[in-house]
Parts: structure tokens; sequence; C-alpha cells
């Protein structure tokens, strides 16, 4: 095993690490992104030539007909918003939450603090599929069916949960003599949560959030039952899109892309400062 | 927060939002679910409703499709997950190393994981289009095949074409909690054990993977509830077909739910499933905290 996190000592050879680092690490970007790359260049073929005998590897001329097409012809904008609307006030809910709750279960020890934290784990673990049907009913009864607010409340289910152990370990790793010394200069438990171990496990708590709405963005089956018809989420536009155009693959092609590029590009924003965060933390002092 | 003389009721107060949140959001729907897997119950029979006790689970038992389901299901997060952790943690590894694309390469490698899992299924079953996808194509041209392969429309290969677009889906979120993991390994961990002679690979199971363990065992355990019950690729992919080939325990449930509305029969094999699913996550747990401590 060569692949080793920065050690000290003499730098290996350029041949070596060509093997051992380069052409791995290459291989593994081109399985991570080639299925990417391929949705894109289809998405950018006339739809004519993708079922064409003469078809060849890449495309002899690139068009933007799919995304006007997608754009003019069916209701993607609207798709889009909805799902951003949903996944935001997931992401807020979820971690309003669970932060205070991650902090209890990280630096107290109460009685009923292992059955809670049990609990939460079966929460988790707790099979979707199961929760739609009584959810489905209780609120259709409230009248909130097909609204934000169901969609957001039903992700909150699978937000809550997760937030909580996630939070609960990243706040693990900021050493306790960090906060008890915080205490011992006079800050209050709340204060000492909000001044000294908050900032330091911020990365965490993005981590957190990102997963959040990634999860929620992704999420379909909740969206396509509890919602789905004024409220339809990108997701189910996309699934809809495979019924109504089963061979114009230029077209859903052209819809995936655009789904999944503003989670894309969201997650590499903050993905920098994430790790940046998370190489200075104040452990080393 | 030395000794603590008097009962403390800020932990509880600090713990209320999240219990009462799922108190309301999923165990009153729990106790709603498990009471109505004691009923028999089809939607478009609303007289026909009655309680029948435990006959729903009797049927489970004895349902063949439930029972190989069952297996889909077992060898569904045998594979997958491992093979997600093995090219996480290889992945994280590499990028733990200093070179210079490695801020492209990190950024690259999350793609898969930050896509909706429709857009995955919807990408995947065009490169495993019988005619014209992009592997057919590949193996055609490079003579490896001598016709086209239905990928996702013959039993004997479609669990395992979609258990790769899963493997790709799943392993950019353990290279980055490894990756993370890796981070707060403080460096000067790996500086006295280089002083002590340590070879790389002695750092590696001495500092690397000890620090590691919690993060691992707390993704592994995520992962593996998560692709349990991941349902959605398959079911935008194949549908659970052909036949029952790629049918797993919760898509079966969630098939004989909303596909014959059965809600009786559908939620028991739901309840089925989380109770041997938690049996699964408790053994786990056990394991890994013991693995812990030694």
């Amino acid at each position: 095993m060569s692949t080793l996190p920065n050690i000290a000592g003499p730098r290996p050879s350029a041949l070596r690490r060509a093997l051992t680092l380069h052409l791995p690490m290459a291989a593994i970007v081109l399985f991570a992104i080639g299925p990417y790359l391929w949705m894109l260049l289809t998405s950018l073929r006339p739809e004519a030539t993708l079922f064409s005998a003469q078809r060849t590897l890449l495309p002899d001329a690139l068009t933007s007909a799919n995304y006007v097409r997608l754009f003019t012809r069916t209701t993607f904008t609207v798709n889009l918003l909805h799902s951003v609307v949903v996944a935001l006030g997931t992401v807020a809910v979820g971690l309003a939450m669970s932060i205070t709750a991650a902090y209890a279960f990280s630096r107290y020890r109460f009685p009923g603090r292992r059955a809670l934290m049990m609990t939460f784990l079966l929460i988790n673990m707790f099979p979707l599929i199961l929760l739609i049907i009584p959810l489905f009913i209780t609120m259709r009864v409230l009248s909130i069916l097909d609204t934000h607010l169901a969609l957001i409340l039903a992700h909150s289910t699978f937000s809550i949960p997760f937030a909580t152990w996630m939070m609960t370990s990243y706040f693990d790793a900021i050493p306790r003599s960090l906060d008890e010394a915080a205490l011992v200069d006079g800050c209050t438990p709340l204060g000492a949560m909000v001044k000294v171990v908050l900032p330091l496990a911020l990365p965490g708590v993005i981590a957190t959030g990102i997963y959040i709405f990634i999860t929620s963005w992704n999420e379909y089956l909740y969206a396509s039952i509890l919602a789905g018809q004024d409220v339809r989420t990108l997701t189910v536009a996309v699934q809809t899109l495979i019924g109504e155009y089963e061979i114009a693959w230029g077209l859903l092609t052209a819809g995936g892309v655009v789904g999944a590029l503003p989670v894309t590009v969201l997650f590499l924003f903050i993905q920098k400062r994430l790790i940046a965060g998370m190489t200075q933390g104040a452990v080393k002092g | 927060m030395s000794a603590r003389r008097r009962f403390d009721a800020l932990p509880y107060v600090l713990v209320s939002p999240a219990v009462l949140a799922t108190l309301v959001l999923v165990f009153a729907p729990m106790l709603q679910a498990a009471w109505t897997s004691l009923y028999h119950h089809i939607l478009w029979k609303p007289r026909d409703v009655r309680f029948i006790g435990l006959d729903n689970y009797l049927a489970v038992a004895q349902d063949p499709v439930a029972w190989s389901s069952l297996g889909r299901t077992v060898m569904w997060i045998g594979l997958t997950v491992p093979l997600q952790l093995a090219l996480g943690l290889a992945t994280a590894l590499l990028l733990n190393q200093r070179f210079r694309w490695r801020g492209l390469a990190r950024s690259l490698i999350l793609i898969p994981w930050a896509l909706p899992s429709v857009v995955i299924a919807l990408m995947w079953a065009w490169m495993y289009q019988p005619q014209v996808g992009l592997f057919n194509d590949l193996l055609l041209r490079l003579g490896l095949v001598t016709e086209a392969v239905p990928w996702l429309a013959q039993p004997g290969t479609a669990l395992y074409a979609i258990i790769v677009a899963l493997v790709w889906q799943g392993f950019p979120f353990f290279a980055i909690m490894i990756l993370a993991g890796l981070q707060t390994i403080p460096a000067s961990l790996y500086e006295a054990a280089a002083v002590d002679g340590a070879t790389p690979w002695q750092q590696f199971r001495e500092v690397t993977l000890p620090g590691l363990k919690g993060v691992i065992v707390t993704a592994v355990m995520l992962r593996l509830i998560w692709v349990a019950n991941s349902i959605d690729v398959i079911l935008v992919m194949t549908g659970g077909g052909p036949g029952y080939a790629t049918h797993t325990l919760p898509l079966y449930a969630f098939k004989r739910t909303y596909g014959s509305m059965d809600f009786g029969y559908g939620t028991a094999l739901a309840c089925t499933f989380s109770l041997l699913l938690l049996g699964l996550i408790v053994l786990y747990l056990r394991r890994a905290g013991r693995d812990i401590r030694s």
C-alpha cells in the first residue's frame, strides 16, 4: 500500500508516483464523470442521429435543439423552482431541529441519552415506503397534500435524524477541553456551543446541510406520491418525461443535465470551503 | 463541565425540538403503519376492511416472492456497500496526497453523489440501452461480444447492472467522509511515527486506520441503511423486472402497496423488512463497537 497521507520523508520517483497516484486517480475520475459526460454528449447531438446506423462515438455536429425543446415544450423551469423551495426548506428545518440535539448528545451524559440516540438510529433506518401511506392519509386530512410544506415535512423524516447523527460525530471530533476552557472563562454552556464548538464544527454543519439539500433534491418517492400535480419537483418531472418521450433520448438526457446542474455547481462551490475549513482546524494548536 | 451535582435539565431542552418533530413526523405514522398491517385493507374495497391479526405476516412467510426478494436484498446490500467502501477508501487515500490536480480530482469525484437518483437511473439506462447504448457499442466494436446484450432486460444481468450504477452513486460519499476523517488525524502523529521508524504500511495500520474507525463505522452504517432502503434507481431503471429479477424486499412492498393498492399486505411486508434491517444494524453496531474498543 503506497497510497498514504502526507508523510514526511523522501519523495518517491516520478514513475512510481504516476503508477501509484496519477494513473489510479485518473481512472477513478474517469469512472466518476464518464456517465455524466456521456449524458451531456448525448444531449448535444441531433435527436435523429442517436439511432442511426452510421452513428459515431463522438458527434459530427453539436446542437442545442434538445435544450430549446426542453424549455419551450416542457414545464422544466417551474419544476426546478419547486425543487429549490423544497430542498432549502428541508435544509432549514433539518439543521435548526438537530444542532442543539447533536450538541447535547456529544457534550452531556444524561439519563436516557443512549436510548434517545438509539431511537434516532431507528428512525434513520425506517423504510420510507412504510411512512408514505400514513403520511398521505394524515396530509390529506390536513389538506396540505401537493404543497411544498408536505414535501418539506416528509423529507424532514430522514433529514432530522441524519443531521443529528452526523453532527454528533462532528461535535465529538472537537476536543472537549476547548469548551471546558470556555466554561472556566465564564461562558454559559450555550455560549460555549455557539462561540467555540459550532465555529469549529462549521465544516461538519455545512457538509450535513449539503447532504440534506442533495437528498431532498434527489428524493423521488415522496415527491411523486405526496405531491406531483401542483408541486411537481424535478425528479418527478424527469420520470414523467421518461414515460412521455420514451425514445427521445436527446430530450431526456437534456432534462437530466439541467436537473443535475444546480446541485453539482452548488456542491462544487461549497466543497472548497468545506475541506479548507477542515484542514485549518484549531486542533493542532 | 466536571461534577454535575444536581439534575441538569439543559440537555433535555436541547434535544426536545428534534424529539418532538420526530414523534409527530415518524412515530405517529409508524404506529399507524403497524396497525394497518394487521388489517385486510385493499384501497378499492373499502367495505371489506377488517381486522385479521397476524394473517398478513403468515402470508408473507409463505410468499415465495417475498423470500426470493429477501435473497436479492442480501446480495444487493452485500455487494453494493463493500464495493462503495473499498472504492471510497482508495479514492480518499489518493485525494489526501499532494498533487497538482488534486482540487480538480476532488471536485470531479463528487459529481455522482450530487446527482438525483432519477437522473442516475436515466443515464445508466441510456448506457445499457440494448440497440445503441454505449456499453454494447464499445463491446461490439472491440469484438468482445458478438451480439448486443440486453443488460436490463435479462434476469441474469439486470440486478448486477443496477448494482454497478449504485456503487457509482455511493462511493463519493465514502470518499468524502473518509477524507474528512483523514484530515482530522493530526500530522504530528505521522511525524512521531516516522521518527520512530515506522514504514508507510505501519503508519497506515497504526495511525490512519485507528483514526478513521469512527468515521468508517458511521459511514458504513448510514450507507447500509440507505442502500437497503434505496428503491428509486431500481424503480426507474427496470421497475423491478424482468419478472421479479430486480425486486428487493422494500421494492416488493412498494409495488404491492401501490401497484395493487393492497395496503395491509404491503405494510406487513414493509414491517417485516424493517425488523430484519433492525436486526442487521444491531448486529453490526455490536461488532463495530467491539472492534473500536479493542
